[in-house]
């Protein structure tokens, strides 16, 4: 190859003990190019990226920047070499503003110059058409500001070589578009880019080339111009996936939950639920989307009598015909009503399942109070637990396993496996891919599809625009706490739900007002 | 940055291990045993210029080298024991009882008070139960106190239980006003020594076999009560995830309150143990340290019971063998507490190793 690499990874292996997250992988990127590294879960595409960034070090192999061999051992290292890396979870400081975070921990001049550190921010924020207020603190940012700042942090120090890692998880498709148009602005003036990614129609759209993992070996590295999703998928699961989700026409709806006008306060006071109202089927699934944050979470718990509802009321239509006020109850209470209410909450190891506990122990931890008597009956939970397991083909050593020691998808098999089991009439799940590979994704959209001609009525939070799109018959909208609206899933559009979901929302709203001034 | 920078190596690497074999990890707390006992033995020499191996083998004959010290040895291991069992059920729900000090003098002035003011009043085995009973209820209720806290306004557990310690220590001294005797001596001295009322009495001819009945007993039901009730796994849950709980429909407030009466209850049986099955007297030192001790007891054990007995027994060892060494010597009476730290300091420390793998690095050479 004549033109020299800007990075080039030889024979690079990582071990975690007895876990190998990267086999000798080999690996480049091209100056000025954007190159997508693609893989499932577990891949191994963080732990590589890491190890350019100087979070870990490679136990054999040689990476070499610019054609030089170099030894990164420290972020400060990576720095040095022109890399930086935007993180998934922002590292930002909250009361600073957008200027001080760029500038912090920089050695600069003896005397700081804040007028002077603006002006630059603002000549390199024009080169690129990044849309940022340097003055503007950190608090007062929407998800995707904040993004941009910590991009204009690594410009700012020089970086040649961008590593973002999933920058699209949290971002809506608007401000998906506005990123991938920086992006490329950013390659025009001849900087290399590498997006983790493991949506396939943002490789597509953006990358140059891509570069498939698959459980930490390298697969190969195609031009995006010859690859399709089909043949993507192909090599980051090594199988060919069916990537359709079977979608029946609901039948037999009944109103099963009304909600009427809930209103919910947080820890501090502020309102995250807002005189919300809606009503879910049974044999229906109606899908929740909004920006992270935006009440879906309070929305599940307060049906499930988990959160204190300051006013409204939520019903609950059982099979039977009679109706209960679930909105004055606690979990117990519906639990005692006999009302089978499923719940997969999102945070799985913290809510839905002790991760210290075995799969066994963590079967009953929503029945284990069923009979008198004083000692607990193991025998009915491991026997559920061994059926799960073969049913859902979750990869344990056993069921005596803590189910911490599981990866991601295996423990969700077990969630909603033990969440399904209880024959549910309401079943609530809360992200129930995130963080899961295609091959388990698919499991978990059949199983809740399962459910649904089951008669069940499915409430389904997710972040997926296309997978809601795709799995749900309505789809609720939430903004900053209100219901938007409530769509057909079969006509909209990801763009008008979109729309919806970030319409006049507070940190746009005050971004326009300062910079209007 | 320079490249000649870029290019040095790491020397040494700390990595987590993923599992270690039971076996392995035994080593590594044996090898801890050795190089503390050797430290030891270097202190120990610098001190008295005294051989070590006799040192070593006066401190085995302290412990153990009589009757009468073999069972003195059994009856402190075993208070350390019951103190740490009692603390069990707290810790597993993450509640930070620093209180077993406490809770252990109000069993025992529970326990001296019923002695004092009922010696005459019912037949000893009478007695005995009416001690149990009342000292586990004084436990409870110092156990009680930062459970209700904790439960309805979230206060901080480990300074409320600190606290509490210093109250009974007051309380401890308040009643000595009363109970003094001889009068200015400003001690409680041997409570009913010419009756024997309230006391232990002996078993197959030994004085301290009904101490060691007990606390089997109490160790084996708090076993099986973490292990297979509803209302063990009850605190598992709340000590893994208080939203988990709620979740799973548990009254977290019911389940901190009902807890802490347990652990503070066996506390102060361990009390009543202390006066009626040792000393036989009260005074604001009848806890000595142990309801701290046995917080590392049950920590190194990590709640296993058998575990939790051979701590206990190794720790009394040692203690009981310096006490020896140090009147045997000449040491100061804190020598003891030298070896004992110690080796803590060691077996504490070798948990680092066996969750953490340390790895050298050969220098790689240049490829350039």
């Amino acid at each position: 190859m004549e033109q020299i690499n800007a990075i080039e990874l030889k024979n690079v292996t990582k071990r975690f003990g007895e876990v190998i997250a990267n086999d000798s992988v080999n690996f480049s990127v091209r100056k000025g190019e954007i190159l997508s590294v693609l893989g499932e879960n577990g891949s191994g595409k963080t732990t590589l990226m890491n190890m350019l960034s100087g979070i870990y070090f490679p136990d054999e192999g040689q990476i070499f920047i610019n054609g030089n061999e170099v030894m990164i051992r420290s972020p400060k290292d990576s720095f040095a070499l022109g890399i930086g890396m935007i993180h998934q979870h922002f590292k930002l400081i909250d009361i600073l503003t957008a200027a001080e975070n760029i500038i912090l921990g920089l050695q600069g001049s003896k005397t700081l110059k804040m007028n002077q550190v603006h002006e630059e921010i603002n000549k390199l924020t024009a080169e690129y058409g990044f849309d940022l207020n340097p003055s503007q603190k950190i608090y007062n940012m929407s998800v995707s500001q904040k993004q941009t700042v910590e991009i204009v942090k690594v410009l700012y120090r020089g970086a040649d070589i961008l590593i973002l890692d999933e920058p699209t998880a949290v971002l809506t498709p608007q401000e998906t578009k506005k990123l991938f148009d920086v992006l490329r602005n950013m390659k025009k003036a001849g900087k290399s880019i590498i997006i983790i990614t493991h949506k396939l129609n943002e490789v597509l759209e953006l990358s140059d080339r891509v570069t498939v993992l698959r459980k930490g070996k390298y697969i190969g590295t195609v031009n995006t111009a010859e690859a399709t999703a089909d043949s993507l998928t192909e090599m980051m699961v090594g199988e060919k996936v069916k990537l359709d989700i079977d979608r029946t026409e609901p039948s037999n709806t009944e109103k099963r939950i009304e909600m009427r006008g809930i209103t919910c306060r947080n820890r501090e006071g502020l309102k995250v639920l807002k005189e919300a109202s809606f009503q879910a089927y049974s044999g229906e699934i109606l899908g929740i989307a909004g920006i992270a944050g935006s009440g879906q979470k309070e929305l599940l718990e307060a049906i499930a009598g988990l959160q204190t509802i300051e006013s409204g009321e939520i019903l609950y239509y059982a099979p039977d015909g009679s109706t209960n006020k679930i909105s004055d109850m606690k979990a117990t209470d519906i639990r005692e009503l006999k009302i089978h209410l499923s719940f997969v909450p999102e945070d799985r190891l913290g809510m839905g399942l002790v991760g210290s506990m075995d799969l066994t122990d963590n079967m009953m931890l929503r029945s284990y109070k069923e009979g008198k008597h004083f000692f607990v009956d193991r025998k009915k939970p491991k026997n559920l637990a061994n059926s799960i397991v073969e049913k859902l083909d979750v990869i344990t050593p056993g069921v005596d396993t803590p189910v911490r020691h599981l990866s991601g998808g295996n423990v969700q098999k077990v969630l909603v496996g033990r969440e399904i089991a209880s024959n549910p009439t309401v079943l609530m799940v809360a992200y129930p891919v995130r963080g899961l590979d295609i091959n388990s994704s698919y499991t978990i959209y059949n199983l809740l599809n399962e459910q649904k001609e089951k008669g069940v009525a499915v409430i389904c939070v997710g972040e997926d625009l296309d997978v809601l799109l795709d799995l749900c018959d309505r789809i609720l909208v939430l903004n900053s706490g209100r219901v938007a609206g409530v769509l057909d899933a079969r006509k909209t559009t990801k763009e008008e739900i979109g729309l919806m979901m970030t319409s006049d929302r507070k940190g746009a709203h005050k971004h326009e007002q300062r910079s209007g001034k | 940055m320079s490249k000649e920078a870029a290019n040095k190596e790491v020397f040494l690497r700390m990595t987590k291990r993923d599992s270690i074999s039971k076996r392995k990890a035994w080593a590594i707390r044996g090898i801890a045993v050795v190089l503390s006992l050797i430290l030891c033995a270097l202190i120990i020499v610098a001190l008295t210029n005294d051989n070590p191996f006799q040192v070593y083998l006066g401190i085995i004959d302290g412990a153990v080298g009589r009757k009468r010290r073999f069972w003195v040895t059994v009856r402190e291991t075993m208070v350390l024991l019951i103190i740490a069992v009692g603390l069990t059920p707290a810790f597993k729900m993450r509640f930070w009882n620093i209180g077993a000090e406490g809770q252990i003098l109000m069993g025992g002035t529970a326990t001296a008070a019923m002695m004092i003011y009922f010696g005459n009043a019912m037949p000893n085995w009478l007695l005995l139960l009416v001690i149990f009973i009342v000292s586990s209820l004084a436990g409870m209720l110092w156990g009680l106190l930062p459970a209700v806290f904790k439960a309805y306004y979230n206060t901080n557990e480990t300074l409320f239980t600190l606290m509490l310690n210093y109250v009974a220590m007051q309380i401890v001294t308040f009643c000595i006003v009363f109970w003094e005797n001889p009068a200015g001596s400003n001690t409680v001295g041997i409570i009913n020594g010419a009756t024997r009322k309230g006391w232990f009495r002996n078993i197959f001819g030994q004085q301290y076999v009904l101490n060691v009945i007990i606390v089997l007993i109490m160790t084996l039901a708090v076993y099986l009560y973490m292990k297979h009730s509803k209302q063990g796994y009850e605190i598992a849950v709340v000590g893994e995830s208080q939203n988990t709980a709620k979740y799973a429909g548990i009254n977290v407030k019911k389940v901190i309150i009902r807890t802490m009466m347990i652990s503070g209850g066996i506390c102060g049986l361990a009390g009543s143990i202390i006066v009626s099955g040792a000393s036989h007297t009260i005074s604001t030192s009848t806890a000595g340290g142990r309801g701290f001790t046995a917080i590392i007891v049950a920590w190194m054990s990590k709640f296993n019971p058998v575990a939790m007995l051979l701590v206990s027994a190794f720790l009394v060892f040692m203690q009981q063998g310096s006490i020896q060494i140090a009147s045997q010597y000449g040491l100061n009476e804190n020598a003891s507490d030298i070896i004992t730290g110690i080796l803590l300091f060691f077996l504490i420390g070798c948990e680092f190793f066996i969750n953490y793998k340390v790895e050298f690095r050969k220098s790689k050479k240049e490829v350039q």
